[in-house]
């Protein structure tokens, strides 16, 4: 029969010599494969101590990020949760009282706000959305957990840390890459 | 008078139409519909007198009538100009009106403070709708915008003079539709503001029509401040008898609650019929309405997303497969959310919910 490919190989099924039936020179070739990678540059890394860069484009869980006086910066206005394919988001609006205009930065805030991460598909278009820049999607993936009960997030642990009373916390929230995109001209 | 009334023929962007003599062009053009007809933003067809203020509905005129074909050197606001016998306008068509209209909106942002994601208009307003159809992407805009602190004028409604576009309609509204006129236009040229006469409260019958006829945010209804973005609510379509109005509504719905109640609006946008404040403000319960079915949203709308119609849900086998057992609840997301609570109900609130309404 005609082979379809000229890359064909015919299998030699030939009855095995009496040296080649020892091994012993199959059995060094292989070894000596896996003794040269002992000396080779180590692919993986690890993990817990050690962690990879995220790349620039990473999405991972969301942050409601705060200004630069620690004010919240989401308005409520409703536009992540229309752009969400998945429907995870929901909010509640309230209005802002006289006296409370050193916590929230418009006269609308989120009173409540809501992320169902079992919905939530990571596609970055509520922080696409947002025209306050208030929700960003963070360096964190969402940590494993045997309870459904605690992928619902509410805004206590959405909020980004304030800056001004905890602003180490603030910076290892906005994590690598603010810092990297701030560089840019 | 025994003379047969003779019907004038006028080309719109190449489209011919027969209408009566004393027709504005910009009625002639909703008679055609679609994208010929030109945006208003202060016409209104329902309130006499309304128009010729805002400049976006100008159009180009190639040919005046069939007795004097010369066109008409300026482009006109179609809104105040009637029709002659033979009269070629050109809209969409027209390079000229493309570019004025760019202008004109450009000029009714300056002052405009675009707050849209604070606003309870947004997603029904017609200048997001003319800034994003005819408008530039930036502003070029770089003074102090002006600005006004909002004010209360009766209990229901909520004046934003900053976001005014200064079209009159609510005066117009007042004269017409109200007994006795008690707000108007203070002021001149820029500092030109609407407020009443020493904070002095609106409270005629059908002063509400007012939120309904403002093409921006300026006046709002108190009562649904904050409440929802209005894509989130469902619009049905219901009635009441009611003594003082037609009783014919459109109800704003989440859920079972009824969040906001407005008058029901037509393809232009316009009020179909005014409704008195008793069936606006009032009557926000489920139980005193009729609900004739869901009102039909223009599908380019943001308010007519997630709204899923004519949807063929696939067959349910889990429960065949399962003897009759229904699938296990893993769980309920009522249970845990923090959203939407049952005992928090926002339509009972009486203005916007605060902090202490969330606690």
């Amino acid at each position: 029969m005609e082979s379809l490919t000229k890359r064909v190989k015919v299998l030699e099924r030939k009855p095995m010599t009496m040296v080649e039936s020892w091994y012993l020179l199959n059995i060094i070739k292989g070894m000596a494969i896996t003794f040269s990678h002992i000396f080779k540059r180590n692919p993986t890394v690890k993990y817990p101590e050690q962690k990879r860069p995220f790349s620039p484009v990473f999405r991972g869980l969301q942050i409601l990020n705060r200004d630069e006086e620690g004010r919240e910066r989401c308005t409520a206005c409703g536009l992540c949760a229309v752009a969400c394919p998945a429907e995870a988001i929901t909010m509640e609006a309230a209005e802002r009282k006289e006296g409370e205009e050193h916590l929230y930065k418009e006269e609308k805030y989120a009173a409540k706000y809501e992320i169902n991460m079992l919905r939530c598909i990571f596609c970055g278009l509520c922080e696409e959305a947002c025209p306050k820049d208030a929700i960003y999607l963070s360096e964190t993936f969402a940590p494993a957990n045997f309870q459904r009960q605690t992928f619902i997030y509410g805004k206590e642990d959405l909020l980004i840390p304030d800056p001004v009373s905890d602003p180490e916390g603030f910076a290892k929230a906005r994590g690598s890459r603010a810092t990297l995109n701030e560089q840019k001209p | 008078m025994s003379e047969e009334k003779k019907l004038f023929k006028v080309t719109i962007d190449n489209i011919t139409v027969e209408v009566e003599p004393g027709t504005t062009v910009l009625m002639a053009a909703r008679k055609i519909g679609g994208e010929v007809a030109p945006p208003a933003m202060c016409f209104y067809s329902k309130l006499e007198g309304s128009g010729g203020k805002c400049r976006t509905c100008l159009v180009e005129v190639a040919a005046g009538s069939t007795a004097d074909p010369r066109p008409m050197p300026k482009l006109v606001a179609s809104c105040r100009t009637n029709v002659m016998d033979g009269m070629i306008v050109k809209n969409i068509t027209s390079e000229r009106v493309v570019d004025a209209r760019k202008g004109v909106v450009e000029i009714l942002l300056i002052n405009h403070p675009l707050d849209c994601p604070i606003c309870d208009q947004a997603g029904e307003c017609h200048l997001q709708d003319l800034g994003y159809d005819h408008g530039a992407e930036g502003t070029r805009y770089e003074f102090k915008r002006r600005t006004f602190k909002k004010e209360d004028i009766g209990p229901y409604i909520q004046l934003h003079m900053t976001r005014c576009i200064l079209c009159y309609r609510c005066t117009y509204v007042a004269d017409q539709l109200t007994n006795k006129r008690v707000h108007g236009i203070v002021e001149r040229g820029d500092h030109a503001a609407i407020s009443t006469y020493i904070s002095k409260a609106i409270e005629n019958d059908f002063s509400g029509n007012m939120i309904d006829v403002c093409p921006v945010g300026a006046l709002t209804d108190k009562t649904f401040r904050f409440k929802n973005r209005v894509w989130f609510l469902k619009p049905v379509n219901a009635h009441r008898d009611c003594t003082k109005c037609s009783g014919k509504v459109t109800l704003w719905n989440r859920g079972d609650e009824v969040f906001r109640v407005t008058a029901r609006k037509d393809q232009w946008g316009e009020v179909e019929e005014f409704i008195c404040n008793t069936c606006r403000f009032d009557k926000k319960e489920t139980k005193d309405w009729v609900i004739e079915g869901p009102t039909l949203v223009n599908r380019h709308s943001v308010v007519s997303q997630g709204h899923y119609t004519g949807l063929e849900m696939p067959k349910e086998t889990i429960q065949e497969v399962m003897n009759g057992r229904k699938p296990k609840l893993l769980m309920n997301i009522h249970d845990v959310s923090e959203v939407n609570k049952p005992e928090i109900d926002l339509s009972a609130i009486q203005g916007p919910a605060h902090s202490e309404d969330f606690k």
